[in-house]
């Protein structure tokens, strides 16, 4: 895979039609629009280094309640943008008056990005079964532009970290990721990922992880 | 412009300047990337005897709500001298002179930064100047460029910044403090690396074929900084393939 660091207004290519994500077109040729990594394949892509979550629709997160209003809760979700989480979209019927009953202020969320808008209006919503309050287990924060990397191509890494650690994941695409599972074992996939953070831009990462949690049991046991 | 007997003060030795530079050499540089734990993005810029600190943070939430702007996110950008930074005690706070370099390096950075990607927020951009030696404006403009794409905001191009002044009839690049104070002109430009001029302005007089000289001669001090702050930025990254622990990771409970 052939990839190189560009700063912004990097010459990628004189072929418009290769232009990704993180690039522009101008004048029939593709410029990078991104400090961050292009990455060469039939389109070139620009990953970033850094930057703040925009929610899509579709996107899975997870959301801390932070006010209630009439008929919706305000969630930050990690980004410029707050969401909102209407009432008839939680799981069962409920009255306005009881809203702060079942989520309150402070309150952690698994929760998927409805539909956003274009002046970013952010809706959220509860209703499928895997989204919902979290009530144990931890929450870290991570850089979104590396959560792609945490959970791997075809969800190759998080599968098999979800398997070598025994415990429960959950990746928000806003970088904050849920774990739940014994004292050990949390400890083992908090270290795991912060070292993916750390290294998520080198080549061979999974390896190496496999690597590192071998080693890490072996002292264990 | 400080009125003054010719004789007083000798811009030029055996040719060259009083620092030792040539006529079209720029002071020495140093640029850090990513030096300010907090902001979303920072870079550390040394030009001559200028320090200066740019942070950059967002895009986020407007605050006051009345700023908004439905389709785009703003851009503030703040220039400020630390009342240390000048000789003489400088009076700590805005003044007349920090509001219109707020505005026009502004103006510079605005142009490049794509701002319809990030409707209803703000991108703040905060510049201390730590110590001053003419030129503070562009090297404000060089670390907010750099701390603009450490912070992974979507911009078209770079922007590079540099003035060229001046003194005993002779044009030179990036003037530094004795020449800036008693010399004929100084004219500082902003532009991205392809020659687009976002910042132009000028204070002293210049004959039209000075101020053609001097244009083309800040533009060629611009791209050599634009090849500076691309490095500084493609560095920061090597280094972070390199020694991937030196980098810090936050784990949050």
């Amino acid at each position: 895979m052939d990839r190189k660091v560009v700063v912004p207004g990097d010459l990628l290519s004189e072929d418009a039609k290769r232009s990704g994500e993180g690039t522009y077109i101008k004048d029939g040729s593709v410029y990078s629009l991104l400090y961050g990594l292009a990455n060469y394949r039939d389109k070139i892509n620009v990953i970033p280094l850094a930057g703040k979550y925009v929610p899509a629709p579709g996107d899975y997160v997870i959301g801390v309640v932070k006010d209630i209003t009439f008929s919706n809760w305000i969630v930050d979700i990690n980004s410029p943008y707050d969401g909102l989480l209407h009432i008839s979209e939680f799981p069962k019927r409920i009255e306005s008056d009881e809203m702060s009953k079942h989520l309150r202020i402070g309150s952690s969320i698994m929760t998927q990005v409805k539909d956003v808008d274009p002046t970013m209006k952010v809706e959220l919503t509860l209703n499928d079964r895997k989204l919902g309050l979290i009530r144990t287990g931890r929450i870290i924060e991570i850089s979104h532009t590396r959560v792609p990397r945490l959970i791997g191509k075809g969800g190759s890494m998080i599968s098999m970290l979800k398997k070598e650690v025994n415990c429960n994941i959950f990746v928000g695409q806003n970088g904050r990721i849920w774990i739940s599972g014994g004292a050990d074992d949390t400890d083992l996939a908090l270290k795991t990922i912060a070292l993916i953070e750390k290294e998520a831009h080198t080549n061979g990462l999974t390896d190496r992880i496999v690597d590192f949690l071998k080693a890490e049991k072996g002292v264990r046991s | 412009m400080i009125a003054m007997d010719k004789t007083d003060i000798s811009f030029f030795k055996d040719g060259l300047r009083l620092d030792g530079r040539r006529a079209d050499e720029l002071r020495p540089v140093k640029i850090e990337v990513g030096i300010l734990e907090r902001a979303d993005g920072s870079c550390y810029i040394e030009m001559g005897g200028n320090k200066v600190i740019a942070a950059v943070y967002g895009p986020r939430e407007v605050h006051p709500r009345h700023l908004q702007e439905v389709t785009r996110a703003i851009v503030r950008y703040r220039y400020n001298m630390a009342s240390f930074s000048v000789e003489e005690r400088k009076r700590p706070g805005p003044d007349r002179r920090s509001y219109e370099l707020s505005k026009v390096s502004r103006e510079a950075l605005e142009p490049v930064i794509l701002t319809s990607f990030f409707p209803r927020s703000v991108i703040d951009v905060f510049v201390e100047v730590l110590q001053a030696d003419a030129g503070t404006r562009t090297a404000g403009i060089n670390a907010a460029a750099v701390a603009l794409a450490d912070a992974g905001i979507p911009m078209k191009s770079m922007i590079s910044s540099c003035a060229a002044g001046k003194v005993a009839d002779t044009i030179v690049l990036d003037p530094m403090k004795e020449e800036d104070n008693f010399g004929q002109a100084d004219l500082p430009i902003a532009m991205t690396p392809n020659g687009n001029i976002t910042l132009m302005q000028m204070d002293g007089s210049l004959s039209p074929d000075q101020f053609h000289e001097a244009v083309e001669m800040a533009m060629r001090g611009a791209r050599e900084i634009y090849e500076l702050q691309r490095k500084a930025l493609v560095d920061k990254y090597s280094q972070m393939v390199a020694e991937p622990g030196k980098v810090e990771v936050h784990a949050s409970d």
